[in-house]
């Protein structure tokens, strides 16, 4: 038995639930003479404003236990130059593209989606509304349930393209994120983006990182991002895109159990970029393992129904 | 399955890397703090131009997390084929502890050839070389493939004292001319390795120089504005703090001048790891 491992996302169908996560993977094509794009679930390409952006100076990242603290500061070539210089190879490529766009205004946002609407070759458009390293805009949307409501129905509004805010984990209650996203007309919702964290040099006593706070990736907020996809998936109907320190196949599945319908891969891929086939071989194998016929079957499937037998024969 | 590099958009080059398990064919010990770590890793090595690096990861857990990434030191060859290289390493972190501490038969994650070489000259062009510490660890693959070229190589080597100063035999051997600094005196001109260069500088007359450097960024600096101001061509190799070593992270960047006054910030893991002096911001941050 072959099983299925395709998931869908709104409208959209991937062929497997394992995507890159945005700002980890460049514009993907990057990786285009190492990794066979079309294999992957998605390529989400590093987020975009409507303008080219230099980002923060260096340092802008910085190594933590289990983890990294980022602070890109969103360097990018704007929308214009994306369409141009890069979708025509990811398209080329066959790569199913998620764009992740960040405004700095609402108008920003509306403006981003209304362009890449009219671009060739856009799967999805995926909300950046929780970046924690820049000042204006993002952010400010994602931590405001009327903001998060206000630019995903503004945004559904100009496109047809499957919306995807992704949601920040820095707020107390991420499932009413995600339902204010749902009521405004999300066709999913991807979690979660970086933690604010810092980290301080003690002999200079000068923080590690240029921008001084930063969002902390990896294994290290794994349990934490597994938890927020659970209540999220308790909440919401739509298809949840999960993520936060995945790194085997195994830690694939646990969201998928917890209740994503797709996964998102970011700083594992910088230890090993070689690790998509991995992923997805290793998800055909625990369902054939387990006899389930497709991936999504195991969405939302956690058993926290209380165990009766004690005995359980190995 | 070998390796390969083709010139990609925006004249960046396209990595096409190699991920192997490399054995530790052997340690060798300099100091307190360095040491060489010989690995088995034959397509990485027979693919490597001098200046390229690897990115590299001791252990499979998450300490430490990420790759860090390492010149290629040397490539070693038996009966002409390359099957092995070094690197070159000082005990500062997590990783270079347990570099220091490995053991012939360990196992490293090595990941490359990355990133942008040095450019290789020929007579009547001279080769300078201009390392500061650690920063000699792109020098003995480029000193090596310089003098295959009949290429006349000098080594300007400095560092705080003598027992810092590594491989001069081995230099010398391949016919490179050395010509050292330490900041005690201990050996060769006290103070810093700029001043052996500079002296070289305004004895240099008409011959023509290209000036490689390696080291610490201030250094970089000093070199490459010395050598601007001589009217010879330099070539510096950064070393920043890396995500990835493919471009997909945007950490490593390094301000690239635009115009008289702008900069823009490139990948150092694409665009580098060697730049040519002229064209970084030096005063941008
Ligand atoms: C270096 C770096 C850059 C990132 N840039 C973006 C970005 O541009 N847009 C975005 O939505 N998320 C960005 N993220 C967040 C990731 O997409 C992801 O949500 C987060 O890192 C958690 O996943 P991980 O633990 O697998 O890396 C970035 C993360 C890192 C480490």
């Amino acid at each position: 038995m072959t099983p299925d491992l395709s998931v869908r996302i709104g409208p959209l169908t991937l062929k497997n639930p394992v995507i890159a996560a945005s700002g980890c993977f460049g514009y993907g094509v990057e990786y285009a003479g190492m990794v066979d794009l079309s294999l992957l679930g998605g390529v989400a390409v590093k987020g975009l404003f409507l303008a080219p952006r230099e980002g923060h100076p260096p340092e802008r990242i910085v190594e933590t236990p289990a983890g990294m603290l980022n602070a890109i500061g969103l360097q990018g070539i704007g929308v214009h130059r994306f369409i141009s210089e890069k979708l025509p190879e990811l398209r080329e490529r066959r790569a199913t593209v998620i764009v992740n766009i960040c405004g700095s205004t609402l108008e920003e946002y509306v403006e981003l989606a209304r362009i890449l609407s009219d671009a060739e070759g856009v799967a999805a458009l995926e909300l950046n509304i929780s970046c924690p390293n820049i000042k204006e805009g993002g952010i400010t949307f994602g931590c405001s349930l009327t903001g998060t409501y206000d630019v995903v129905s503004a945004v559904k509004k100009v496109t047809s393209l499957p919306v995807i805010p992704k949601l920040t984990p820095n707020v107390t209650d991420v499932a009413s994120f995600a339902r204010a996203a749902a009521e405004a007309g999300a066709d999913a919702v991807s979690l979660v983006n970086t933690f604010l964290a810092m980290a301080i040099d003690v002999e200079t006593r000068r923080p590690k990182l240029s921008n001084i706070v930063g969002g902390l990736s990896g294994p290290a907020i794994r349990p934490i991002a597994v938890r927020m996809v659970y209540q999220c998936r308790r909440s919401v109907k739509i298809p949840i895109v999960g993520m936060g320190g995945i790194a085997s196949a195994r830690d694939a599945l646990e969201f998928m159990i917890a209740g994503a319908d797709a996964v998102q891969v970011g700083t594992a891929s910088f230890v090993d970029p070689f690790i998509w086939t991995k992923l997805i071989d290793g998800i055909g194998d625990y369902l054939r393992r387990h006899d389930v016929a497709r991936v999504r079957d195991l969405t939302g499937t956690i058993d926290t129904a209380a165990r009766e037998k004690e005995w359980i024969s190995s | 399955m070998g390796s390969v590099l083709k010139p990609g958009p925006e004249g960046i080059l396209t990595p096409m890397p190699v991920d192997v398990e490399a054995r530790v064919i052997r340690n060798t010990r300099l100091s307190s703090d360095y040491n060489v770590l010989a690995l088995a890793a034959p397509d990485i090595a027979a693919a490597a131009a001098p200046g390229q690096f690897v990115m590299v990861k001791p252990g499979r857990g998450c300490t430490p997390l990420l790759r860090r990434p390492f010149s290629v030191f040397e490539v070693l060859r038996t009966n002409g084929r390359a099957d092995g290289l070094t690197l070159l390493s000082k005990r500062v972190g997590v990783t270079t502890e347990m570099l220091f501490e490995a053991v012939e038969g360990d196992v490293v994650s090595c990941l490359g050839p990355l990133g942008r070489p040095y450019t290789a000259v020929d007579p009547p062009v001279e080769a300078w070389m201009v390392a500061g510490g650690v920063g000699l660890a792109p020098f003995a693959a480029l000193a090596e493939l310089l003098r295959a070229r009949g290429t006349s190589v000098t080594l300007f080597y400095g560092a705080r004292t003598s027992g810092e100063l590594f491989y001069l035999d081995w230099f010398r051997d391949r016919g490179v001319r050395l010509a050292l600094a330490t900041e005690d005196g201990s050996l060769g001109d006290r103070g810093r390795v700029t001043l052996p260069l500079e002296r070289a500088l305004q004895r240099a007359a008409a011959r023509e120089v290209m000036v490689y450097a390696c080291g610490p960024e201030p250094m970089l600096e000093a070199v490459a504005r010395m050598a601007a101001s001589y009217r010879r061509r330099s070539e510096v190799s950064v070393e920043r703090v890396m995500g990835c070593g493919l471009g997909g992270c945007y950490s490593c960047v390094v301000p690239v001048r635009d115009g008289p006054n702008g900069h823009h910030y490139v990948r150092s893991c694409l665009g580098g790891p060697v730049f040519a002096g002229d064209d970084i911001a030096w005063d941008a941050h």
